[in-house]
């Protein structure tokens, strides 16, 4: 059974290494024609590389001794020589750009295609997986990815029609010796398999150790600040020296050992070179070849062991490239969010109409978080939600902005299900401010007209005044041209909080989210800020999430959540008269 | 970049032997085409077999020797190389620690941290391909031509002029292709950044529809990235087909010079096969050496970037009292009547103090004056920016006052080392950050020794019992980052691991933000009723927090806008009356 499971997975393995290659394969096919144009070049550069040690020997075979020189004839070789060489450049340089260009527009098409697909994936896979982990599969890997193919195209290629081509000719100017080449030439091939096998676990090892250091160093150096304040930084060190030492350790034994595969593979083409100069030699003496084929030979015997040596590199580079576009290729197939309808709808200036009806959701299979959920919002409500950490909040605003699909029932706007609208237009009828802010590497400028990129300068500073934005830029470097660095670098969490604000107080769509969305500011502030809010929520349909009950007593409706369900709901004074949860946690405010 | 060398230092020995026996390596593969001329011209010329198959043996034991020769250095080299980066990182890892908030502010994490991982493995590959290859290459090319000028003079000069134009060809390459590596770099790093921000950013970005707009940044980004690469290639792939052209060139020539020279009688046929071996030998050398620069030149930038780090120093000097208790040096029947003293002297003392932060142009703090008694509860309130968490930040010297003095039991805190400020102080950050481990290595964070019965007394007092006991004891598993626990319950533990030391001064910065207003109130309490109350700073926004304090600043802009009790600054302090409103205004109403 387990075997049986095993050679199930290995076969997968396998064909998806084939489906792999064919996928490259799909990428490369548009650059078909350089190519094809490529694979030519090499050709005529291989042989032409080939040619010319022949042609040199034959120029040897007429320089004998004094008085014994064919001038002419040596002449007539070396021209052919020379013409032979420079067609032998121009090929090489054309074939390296052709290989550049194939290789570099493959991997920006792919880069292309992986960041199309990171647009339309949906939160559930973005959510679920660390950023850190898909970033590096479009950069580090699409990047080695890089390395390999470029390393296929110009080693890969021309190594098998050089060890083909050099086999050819030296069958031309003797088989036995040339046996003795083809036979001899494996060792190196054994000698370097057997060190890459056995340090495979040598680079495992330092590999799992470094990972370990980097863990280390990423939480320590990461939390530096921290560290400093507790005093561990000696601790730290300790820790740091114990993984250190180790790492020396392993880190030695993979370098050194993984490192005698050149000087073994050099010492058996040595051996070789020998071997057909001896055997040379003792052919030459009995009238079978020339000392002029003997030179050839001896320049053929190195050329057709080198690209043995640089092919099982290859083939590890190679591995290698096949393993991270694997990675690349699975994100990009990765399922992306469900399609829009080709007759979706265009949702233009909602009214505000926002219904609930019967909606189950859960994150998680077998966990349901809410369950039967219903509201009717009616347009210009201000509907406000409260209750603790984990009770389905923000999961209702995922849900509204269809970042996530309701898994049963359904949510209308002005009468439609959204999953009838274009998701485009269904969220630029919200404003939604966060908690986590979130800014973009650019101006302050830019940030602040993300909604509304023909923005005028006035109505950029109507909006930053109305935020309380506009004195904290003012005094920026820059002002509004200050750059900010990503996620706002230098900007205290309140100011950063201020610009998002800043942001959809520019547009100003039909329907508000405020998700804690002044929870950095402070009170004095936020007072102001709410007396802005109130205006703008006029007439428009808001959702408020908030910590701060202070900013929620207007609200039209309240609604208490706890584990995914309305426990109540009701105006700030019915639902303090009705004595339930909510008002409980109204006056745990003021207990001291 | 030089100061790296130190860490070099303890591997003299490896340093000189491995480019040694690199190089005995080389002159042994010189010898090669000499023998090769020796079997054409006196094994074949004379039909003397025995001579050959000896001198084919003599190349099997040259090839044996090299064999050794060159384990040895590789074995070396390896040596200097991972020592060397092994005490590198180490180095780097204490220099690190010895920095301020200041430095740390200016470096920034992923700074740090790339400095200590790839930047450090980049510059070990750079020692090792050095010390195997850096001398080998240029000796074989050298020795190449020297063997020349032993067979021949006039032949020996096409050698020096095929050397001599080789070398200008891989330096004009490099010095063009090294720039455009670089810039290769940079538009790499943008589309890193635009790809994280995506990722970051992706509920903003698809709030706002903003997809296309990031797609087209993105294609024309990539685009940008390409075509860079492309110019950079186009010069890299001059290389091998120049390097061969004028390689051939040469040989061309030689063969030419060796014919008018085999005519004259100054040369033999051998001979001129072995120039032309020469020859060779020196184009598969320039190859590999023009691909070690680029590793060099990788590693030299990296190397460069390292040293940066260790330029920057701590713009603080450590102080060199031992303990907050301030007692140096006193005689044995003095310390009690010095420690009774010390119990007399302000807890805090803020004296004219001003903060400005590096490279600001702008005060944080300003003038800021205040005394703290022992035990007491000092609350910190204040508008969004307004330095509260700067102010602290002053008290376990994490930033330095730039003007005025800050004290520690009657002591500027200069004086003290900064162990003793930081084991006396504890302070509990806004971000909540706890470390992979169980809860109990974290609880003991920052005192080593701390027994069970402590950790979990803090525990309680810091209202995190049901935390702990939801999550299965001291000995349960917190994720990086504490991932696998809420934010309310990280920052019930942060404060659990700032009580576990029994600090004189607890400083708790807006530490309680994610609590309800029912815990935040039972925490206040038990900190309040412990054995040797610590003196207690609370930075919130929330007034009910620091309500009860036995004092209350409130900062205005880095301005000390009042200072005193609730009752107080609810008359005087219009800021504070401000604040307060804005939190209580149906109370007042009512």
């Amino acid at each position: 059974m387990a075997e049986d499971k095993n050679r199930k997975t290995a076969s997968v393995r396998e064909t998806s290494r084939k489906g792999t290659v064919g996928k490259v394969l799909h990428y490369i096919r548009r650059y078909w024609g350089f190519l094809a144009v490529s694979l030519i070049l090499a050709v005529i550069t291989v042989v032409l590389t080939l040619y010319v040690p022949i042609l040199i020997g034959r120029a040897i075979d007429h320089i004998v001794a004094a008085g014994r020189v064919d001038f002419a004839a040596v002449g007539r070789i070396l021209i052919k020589v020379g013409a032979a060489v420079a067609v032998t450049g121009i090929c090489q340089w054309i074939m390296n750009i052709m290989n550049n260009h194939i290789t570099y527009h493959v991997v920006h098409d792919i880069r292309e295609e992986a960041f199309q697909k990171i647009q339309v994936l949906p939160l559930k896979y973005l959510d679920a997986h660390a950023y850190g982990e898909i970033v590096s599969r479009v950069i580090a890997d699409v990047d080695q990815f890089a390395d390999g193919l470029l390393m296929g195209f110009t080693q890969f290629f021309t190594g098998i029609v050089t060890i083909g081509g050099t086999l050819i000719f030296m069958l031309t100017i003797h088989v036995q010796i040339t046996f003795i080449v083809v036979l001899l030439t494996p060792l190196s091939f054994v000698i370097a398999n057997f060190v890459a096998k056995n340090t495979y676990s040598m680079f495992q090892q330092q590999s799992v150790t470094r990972g370990e250091q980097t863990a280390l160093i990423d939480e320590m150096i990461g939390n530096e600040k921290v560290v400093q304040a507790f005093g561990y930084g000696d601790r730290a060190l300790e820790r740091f020296d114990e993984i250190n030492s180790r790492l020396e350790n392993c880190s030695l034994k993979a370098t050194f050992f993984s490192s005698l595969t050149n000087p073994a593979t050099r010492f058996v083409n040595n051996v070789v070179y020998a071997a057909v100069a001896l055997a040379g030699a003792l052919t030459v003496l009995s009238g079978g070849m020339t000392v002029g084929n003997l030179s050839s030979f001896l320049s053929y015997a190195n050329q057709y062991t080198k690209p043995f040596n640089e092919i099982s590199g290859v083939i590890t580079e190679l591995q290698n490239a096949l393993a991270c576009a694997a990675r690349i290729f699975s994100l990009i197939e990765e399922e992306p969010q469900v399609p829009e309808a080709g007759d979706a709808k265009t949702l233009e200036n909602a009214r505000g109409n926002v219904e609930l009806d019967h909606v189950d959701f859960s994150y998680v299979q077998d966990k349901p978080l809410i369950e039967n959920l219903n509201l009717s919002v009616k347009p210009g409500q201000r509907v406000a939600l409260v209750g603790p950490t984990g009770c389905g909040k923000t999961t209702i605003i995922n849900l509204l902005m269809r970042f996530y699909d309701v898994d049963a029932g359904g949510i209308r706007v002005d009468g439609t299900d959204i999953r009838d609208y274009t998701r485009k237009s269904l969220r630029i009828n919200y404003g939604m401010v966060l908690q986590e802010t979130w800014l973009k590497a650019g101006t302050i400028r830019d940030n602040i007209i993300m909604g509304k990129p023909d923005a005028t300068e006035e109505e950029i500073i109507a909006a930053a005044k109305a935020s309380h934005a506009h004195s904290f830029i003012r005094r920026l470097p820059q002002g509004y041209d200050t750059v900010i660095s990503e996620d706002g670098g230098m900007l205290s969490q309140g100011q950063k909080q201020l610009l998002c604000i800043t942001r959809v107080m520019l547009c100003l769509p039909p329907m508000l989210i405020l998700d804690e969305a002044t929870s950095s500011i402070d009170t004095r502030t936020d007072l102001k800020i709410q007396e802005t809010f109130a205006r703008m929520m006029k007439g428009r349909t808001s959702f408020i999430v908030a910590h701060r009950l202070s900013t929620i007593q207007n609200a039209d409706v309240i609604l208490v959540m706890k584990d995914g369900h309305i426990i109540e709901q009701g105006s700030h004074e019915e639902l303090l008269a009705g004595g339930g949860f909510y008002s409980e946690l109204y006056y745990s405010q003021f207990q001291n | 970049m030089k100061r790296l060398f130190v860490y070099l230092k303890p591997y003299k020995k490896e340093c000189i032997c491995a480019p040694l026996f690199k190089m005995l390596e080389a002159t042994f593969e010189l010898f090669v085409p000499l023998v090769i001329a020796a079997i054409i011209d006196t094994g074949i010329a004379s039909r003397d077999t025995g001579y050959i198959i000896r001198m084919c043996l003599v190349l099997v034991a040259l090839g044996l020797i090299g064999v050794t020769c060159s384990i040895t250095a590789q074995y070396f080299s390896a040596r200097a190389a991972v020592g060397f980066a092994s005490r590198l990182r180490h180095a780097l890892f204490e220099h690190l620690q010895s920095l301020s908030y200041t430095e740390i502010d200016r470096l920034g994490t992923s700074t740090m941290i790339t400095r200590m991982t790839s930047d450090v493995n980049q510059a070990q590959s750079g020692v090792n391909m050095t010390l195997r290859l850096f001398l080998r290459s240029p000796f074989i090319v050298f020795g190449a031509m020297v063997m020349a000028f032993t067979i021949d003079f006039r032949s020996a000069l096409i050698f020096v002029a095929a050397i001599a134009l080789l070398s200008l060809i891989v330096f004009v390459l490099m010095r063009i292709s090294v720039p455009l590596m670089r810039q290769v770099q940079q538009r790499l790093d943008s589309i890193l950044g635009i790809t994280r921000e995506n990722l970051t950013g992706v509920r903003v970005i698809r709030a706002f529809g903003q997809e296309e707009h990031e797609k087209a940044e993105f294609e024309q980004r990539n685009s940008l990235f390409t075509s860079v690469q492309k110019k950079a290639g186009k010069v890299s792939a001059l290389m091998n087909p120049l390097t061969y052209v004028v390689i051939n060139a040469a040989v061309i020539w030689l063969i030419w010079t060796g014919a008018v020279q085999v005519n004259l009688g100054i040369l033999t046929q051998g001979q001129v096969v072995a120039l032309y071996n020469y020859m060779s030998q020196i184009l598969v050398e320039l190859i590999k050496f023009a691909n070690l620069l680029v590793t060099i030149n990788k590693a030299i930038a990296c190397g460069n970037r390292i040293a940066a780090v260790f330029d920057v120093n701590s713009s603080m000097k450590e102080g060199t009292v031992d303990t907050l208790d301030g007692i140096v040096n006193a005689p044995e029947e003095n310390v009690n009547v010095l420690k009774e003293n010390v119990k007399s002297v302000p807890a805090v003392r803020f004296d004219h103090v001003s903060l400005t932060y590096q490279g600001s142009q702008d005060t944080s703090l300003e003038d800021i004056n205040f005394e703290v008694s022992r035990g007491s509860v000092t609350g910190i309130i204040g508008g969004t920016g307004s330095g509260k968490t700067s102010l602290v930040n002053l008290i376990p010297r994490f930033y330095e006052a730039t003007a005025g003095s800050v004290q520690v039991n009657g002591r500027d805190v200069r004086e003290y080392r900064y162990e003793a400020l930081r084991k006396g102080i504890a302070v509990v950050p806004q971000k909540a950050v706890l470390f992979h481990g169980t809860i109990r290595d974290n609880m003991r964070f920052g005192c080593e020794q701390a027994s069970d019965e402590q950790i979990m007394e803090a525990i309680r007092t810091a209202q995190a019992l049901d935390v702990v006991e939801k999550k299965g004891g001291l000995d349960a598993m917190i994720e990086q980052g504490g991932r696998n626990l809420s934010g309310g319950q990280r920052q019930r533990l942060t404060i659990a691991r700032a009580l576990v030391s029994k600090p004189q001064i607890l400083i708790l910065d807006d530490s309680a933000s994610a609590l309800d207003y029912a815990t935040d109130a039972a925490l206040r309490k038990s900190i309040r009723e412990l054995p040797d109350t610590p003196s207690v700073f609370i930075v919130s926004q929330r007034a009910s927090s620091i309500r009860q304090a036995d004092q209350i600043i409130v900062l205005d802009d880095g301005r000390m806008a009042g200072k005193g009790t609730h009752e107080e600054l609810l008359k005087s302090c219009q800021v504070y009356q401000e604040i307060y409103y804005s939190q209580y205004q149906k109370e007042v109403q009512a």
